[in-house]
């Protein structure tokens, strides 16, 4: 098996593309208004655990993947998985804008029938690499498809974000084990330590740090960068090895839950999932707006 | 007791040769197909000697294995997960759920040693509910050999399906139910003996009982109808209502729990059409099980010829 056979999409959105920090920025604190934006449409939704990735969505979409959205399903694309899938409300709006599909779209979030929802489904929303919602199965997924770009020849990333949360789930250290054992350098796991599962801090449920010397003791390479310093991002993504090297890569992103508006800085956990009522909601548009600026 | 794990001294009871020798068969064929194992690779030594480029061991890290084929199988390929019933199939059924089913990837997923194949290890090692968990799932294909026959059969007929398949085998039956290659016909029950008086449809290793039993009561000058399930999801409905009306009587056998197999299955078929007929479930009982060989256990629940046979006596006698 070879790489030959499909040609390359008229548009291909390379690694590395150039994109200021503060555009970078100002894309993270946009992620931010369009979640409100769909989360008060739709009534309810994932705030904080959104907000807390934020800078590294938008970094890997606007700068650090290879993308195709002309043609979703070109085998050379970089997969992003969204393991972490109740954050997807971020990522709707980064897939429309970048022609995934159409903005209307975003109108029907959490609508009967819509093909975007609370958590990505690979079978009704283009761009979507695989599905999500089990917390814990998408590190499992990206090592097969690091193995099948190794089978098929492709240099292609497969890139999973991960709540450091999730990483109390047995299955992802299976996965840790299995990436290294398999030798897979096409694998990289963001792991948005944001502090927080859904009941409270992450440390007092199950402590699972430290986070990086646990992938290093798998056989990963690990990288410590403040998640929300979007130029810290751009060196990590850009810094990593190539995906024909054998040894997957972890960078423990350190960001904070409802970064970006205070009051869901103040109390994360109260802002995991709900809805902002109308005062409230303006309150955050202007504080986000107030940055955008 | 038999060495169930290696396909160079499994030509006795348990017979797994087949599955080696058919996947190296796919392997070789197509460029697409692939297979994995979480440490079960002794069923395909030469596979992996041959093309080990085309093998994925994962060790004993069955849930992993599930989500890395279904990573595979989205990236163009075909996966085969070699397992077993009990751990593979039982433990991964969020992850055939949410990775295989839901997202309509065609992984195929072999459970092996199935139903009470490894009867002898303790209860942990029974799979006696993998058919209700499986044929629950949305999207999931779920088929069951009876031989080694039917077994290829299944293989090769599916290879293209479009979504999951999920094999059940229940290995250890004693005697071949077909005596070649069957012709499979997706969704359709495979007959394997005709008869007017009453008619059983069994699944897996009880279709070789299910087969002594109706030539035991042919010996009394009863007439029983033998209809070998191997597709158990989607079921072959016109088969069960045609029995329905042409014998009236059906007895299912499964070497699985009475719950949600095959039985509850055909009861579903009569109850959905409303359809009347005398019908009886043999299966294992919803209890604790008896930790045994699986000859002695088929004796033990009455999965043999003569066992089921009384069983038919008994529905025709119900009238």
């Amino acid at each position: 098996m070879t790489a030959a056979g499909r040609p390359a999409p008229a548009v291909v959105l390379e690694r590395g593309r150039p994109a200021t920090a503060e555009e970078l920025r100002l894309r993270a604190d946009w992620i931010r208004l369009q979640t409100v934006r769909l989360i008060d449409a739709a009534g309810l939704g994932h705030y904080s655990s959104t907000f807390s990735c934020a800078e590294i969505l938008a970094v890997l979409y606007f700068r650090a993947l290879r993308l195709s959205p002309g043609e979703p399903s070109w085998p050379d694309r970089d997969r992003f998985l969204l393991g972490k899938g109740h954050a997807a409300v971020g990522l709707w709006p980064v897939l429309a804008e970048l022609g995934y599909f159409p903005a209307g779209w975003l109108d029907r979030f959490g609508r009967s029938g819509s093909p975007i929802n609370d958590h990505p489904n690979m079978r009704t929303a283009p761009g979507i690499d695989f599905s999500s919602g089990s917390l814990g199965h998408n590190l499992s997924v990206a090592v097969g498809m690091g193995l099948a770009g190794r089978l098929q020849g492709r240099d292609y990333r497969t890139v999973v974000l991960t709540g450091d949360g999730e990483l109390q789930e047995g299955q992802v250290w299976e996965a840790a084990m299995a990436a290294s054992h398999h030798r897979l350098g096409n694998v990289v796991a963001v792991v948005d330590a944001n502090g927080f599962s859904g009941g409270g801090p992450t440390s007092q449920a199950m402590n699972i740090e430290p986070i990086a010397a646990r992938f290093h003791a798998f056989g990963w390479l690990t990288m410590e960068v403040d998640g929300h310093d979007v130029t810290a991002l751009v060196d990590a993504f850009d810094e990593l090895p190539a995906p024909a090297s054998n040894t997957p890569v972890c960078v423990v992103a350190r960001t904070r839950k409802g970064r970006g508006v205070a009051m869901m800085e103040r109390s994360p956990q109260a802002w995991h999932l709900g809805l902002l009522s109308p005062a409230q909601r303006d309150e955050a548009i202007a504080e986000i707006e107030g940055r955008m600026r | 007791m038999e060495d169930v794990f290696s396909e160079r001294r499994a030509a006795r009871a348990d017979r797994p040769a087949f599955l080696g020798r058919e996947l190296l068969r796919l392997v070789e064929e197509r460029d697409d197909v692939v297979v994995l194992s979480a440490d079960m690779g002794a069923v395909v030594t030469e596979l992996r000697e041959r093309r080990p480029e085309r093998y994925f061991e994962l060790g004993i890290a069955e849930t992993n294995t599930v989500s890395v084929a279904a990573g595979l199988a989205a990236c163009g390929l075909i996966p085969y997960i070699v397992s077993m019933g009990p751990f593979g199939a039982i433990k991964c059924a969020e992850q055939l759920r949410a990775d295989v089913a839901y997202t309509h990837l065609p992984v195929r997923f072999v459970a092996r040693l199935s139903g009470l194949a490894m009867g002898f290890f303790g209860t942990t090692h029974h799979a006696v509910e993998d058919i209700a968990i499986a044929r629950s799932i949305a999207n999931l294909t779920v088929v069951a050999p009876s031989d080694e026959w039917s077994a290829v059969a299944l293989l090769r007929s599916t290879v293209d399906h479009p979504g999951p398949v999920f094999f059940r085998v229940s290995e250890g039956a004693e005697g071949e139910v077909h005596p070649e290659t069957p012709a499979i016909e997706p969704g359709r029950f495979l007959p394997v003996r005709p008869g007017s008086d009453a008619t059983i449809i069994a699944t897996g290793v009880a279709v070789a009982a299910a087969l002594g039993a109706a030539r035991l009561l042919e010996a009394d000058g009863v007439g029983v109808e033998v209809l070998d399930a191997v597709y158990l999801k989607p079921l072959d409905e016109a088969a069960v209502l045609r029995s329905a009306a042409s014998t009236g009587a059906i007895l299912t056998v499964e070497e699985h729990s009475v719950v949600g197999g095959l039985g509850a299955a055909v009861a579903e078929v009569l109850g959905r059409h409303g359809v009347r007929a005398r019908v009886r479930i043999h299966g294992l009982p919803d209890a604790d099980l008896d930790v045994a060989t699986p000859p002695v256990l088929r004796e033990r629940y009455g999965l043999t010829a003569p066992a089921v046979a009384a069983k038919v006596r008994r529905l025709l006698a119900a009238g």
